[in-house]
């Protein structure tokens, strides 16, 4: 007998929680605001739904519902993707070391 | 057009990269470069669904305009936010991902051709379920986010809202949407769908309006792990590995934030989900009403006692992220090195209204982070510093916590503030902190309490100085 597809899918998933313990778990607590707003960033993924929603089966009418629908989940996660990834960015810049020249 | 098995394997390289991120963020040398992963499979995951899409019609042009558009708001508020607003804009991300989720799994049920899960009434009763979840967490996210949001920015009160069987009703509706699940994959009828996603949004307010203000760090992570698990549903539905892995990480990662905060504080997930703190425990909050001789201060003690020691340790809170002290702190810090003091920062995880609040705010003042220290690394220090320096922070620092077996914060991990030769404790008046309980530590003898608020009194004390 075949296996169905989704099992495959579910030991992805299944793995990836694991995956995500150990490697969350190694983060450094002074970093917890950035992990934040970087996984939040990254679940913006969500835009490729969005754009095979929007975009697939456009036959003739393009403002269908359902494309209205994809079109609204692309801009929310463009702001996300784009405000999580670039304030990751900016907060991440602020870690320094300690200066050893200055003063 | 790309072949599906080829669309897959850059699905997983994406997923991947995603995992390198977050692996980047185990230090802060490594944690910008892992941001670039993050960005690099963020774009290989967009333009290959692009290309696998393959029309490049006016559709489109609509959708280069969209991300423009959403592309420039989302770096706008990047630039513009200032760091003390961390909190509330995290908050408002995670209820955009949830928004994002829901409207995925819309048009994946008004229009399934296009996902090829089978058509409108007929769709495959596993896509049904796995975008009934996504769109329920997702519609919970956003309206749960949104709540948090108004909280975090003031614009509706941090304290908690309750009600008679709240836990009941929320039981009730949770129990609903099971219940509309179930029957939405029997019928398919469009109206279940739609009952569903409102219920899940209501659902989402009456789950965040019972949690007050300091709690807030365990519901941003639980949010945070809510917006994965929504994702990771949408993924299935859409057959997406890179969605499916990204849901999966970002789900544990907010799951296991909300552990530490809850370890942070002595208290169950539970306790915090269900809402006000000491709603049960009033008892030994009441009988501490009389007078207790407290010793004050102003800015040339605080100076002068700094001055003259040799190790200071800093213990900020929420009060100075509220006052915005941290650069001036750091001025003082300065100051005090010059003057051959040892000075360090004390970081309880709870401090602040997210994970690692504290911690981004030194960072914004130029603080090394080297020089910051969490809780278990630095707690046996106080016992041979000279001076403990509160800024903003109360309940994290209440010796009653490990003393009174009858207070509500009882066994909650503190900072050994006491111990330290001297206590310089700023604060505006005595009055309690969020768990409603009196601070011992202000009646200490080697406390001096310094009125004021936190940064005029830290400037007043760089004066002095």
């Amino acid at each position: 007998m075949e296996i169905d597809p989704f099992i495959f899918r579910l030991s992805i998933f299944i793995l990836s929680i694991f995956i995500g313990y150990y490697v969350v778990w190694s983060v450094t607590p002074s970093l917890h605001t950035p992990l934040m707003s970087v996984t939040n960033a990254i679940s913006s993924v969500i835009i490729v739904g969005a754009i095979i929603a929007a975009l697939a089966g456009e036959s003739e009418n393009i403002f269908d519902s359902a494309n209205i629908f994809g079109f609204l989940a692309i801009i929310l996660a463009a702001v996300n993707i784009f405000g999580g990834f670039l304030v990751t960015q900016r907060m991440l810049a602020m870690y320094k070391k300690k200066r050893k020249d200055k003063k | 057009m790309i072949s599906a098995n080829l669309l897959a394997i850059f699905y997983l390289i994406s997923g991947v990269l995603f995992i390198l991120a977050l692996r980047g963020l185990s230090s802060p040398e490594t944690s910008r470069q892992g941001n670039l992963f993050g960005i690099i499979g963020m774009a290989i995951a967009i333009g290959v669904t692009i290309i696998s899409v393959g029309s490049f019609s006016t559709g489109f042009i609509y959708l280069l305009i969209l991300l423009l558009v959403g592309g420039s708001i989302g770096a706008f508020i990047a630039f513009k936010i200032p760091m003390t607003a961390m909190p509330e804009l995290v908050a408002g991300f995670h209820s955009l991902v949830g928004l994002a989720a829901v409207f995925v799994a819309i048009s994946a049920f008004l229009n399934p051709e296009v996902f090829k899960l089978g058509s409108p009434g007929n769709i495959k009763i596993a896509s049904l379920i796995e975008m009934s979840l996504g769109a329920s967490i997702g519609a919970i996210t956003f309206t749960g986010s949104v709540i948090a949001f108004l909280k975090l920015r003031g614009l509706m009160s941090g304290s908690p809202i309750t009600f008679f069987g709240q836990h009941y009703l929320n039981l009730i509706l949770g129990l609903i949407v099971v219940g509309l699940i179930f029957y939405l994959c029997k019928t398919q009828v469009n109206n279940w769908f739609w009952i569903l996603i409102i219920i899940s949004f209501l659902l989402g307010v009456l789950l965040i309006i019972p949690i007050g203000g300091a709690d807030m760090p365990v519901v941003i992570s639980m949010l945070n792990s809510y917006s994965g698990w929504a994702a990771a549903g949408i993924g299935f539905t859409l057959e997406n590995t890179a969605l499916i892995i990204t849901g999966a990480l970002v789900g544990s990662s907010g799951a296991i934030l909300s552990y530490i905060m809850c370890k942070g504080m002595n208290r169950s997930f539970f306790n915090v989900i269900l809402g006000g703190w000491g709603a049960t425990d009033q008892t030994s909050s009441k009988k501490s009403g009389e007078q207790k001789p407290v010793k004050s201060g102003n800015a040339d003690d605080a100076a002068f006692l700094m001055k003259n020691a040799s190790s200071v340790i800093i213990v900020p809170g929420y009060g100075m992220a509220v006052a915005q002290a941290q650069h001036a702190l750091r001025e003082m810090v300065d100051a005090l090195k010059k003057n051959g003091v040892k000075v360090t920062y004390a970081i309880h995880p709870v401090a602040g209204r997210m994970p690692g609040h504290m911690n981004v705010l030194l960072a914004e003042a130029n603080v090394p982070y080297d020089e910051v220290f969490e809780l278990e690394e630095i707690n046996n220090d106080f016992a041979n510093c000279d001076v403990a320096y509160v800024i903003g922070a109360n309940d994290v620092t209440n010796p009653v916590a490990k003393t009174d077996p009858q207070s509500p914060i009882y066994g909650m991990p503190v900072l050994d503030v006491e111990k330290s030769k001297s206590v310089l404790f700023v604060k505006r008046s005595l009055s309690p902190g969020y768990a409603g309980i009196d601070n011992d530590l202000f009646y200490r003898d080697n406390t001096l309490m310094l009125f004021a608020d936190a940064k005029k009194m830290t400037e007043d004390i760089i004066k002095s100085l």
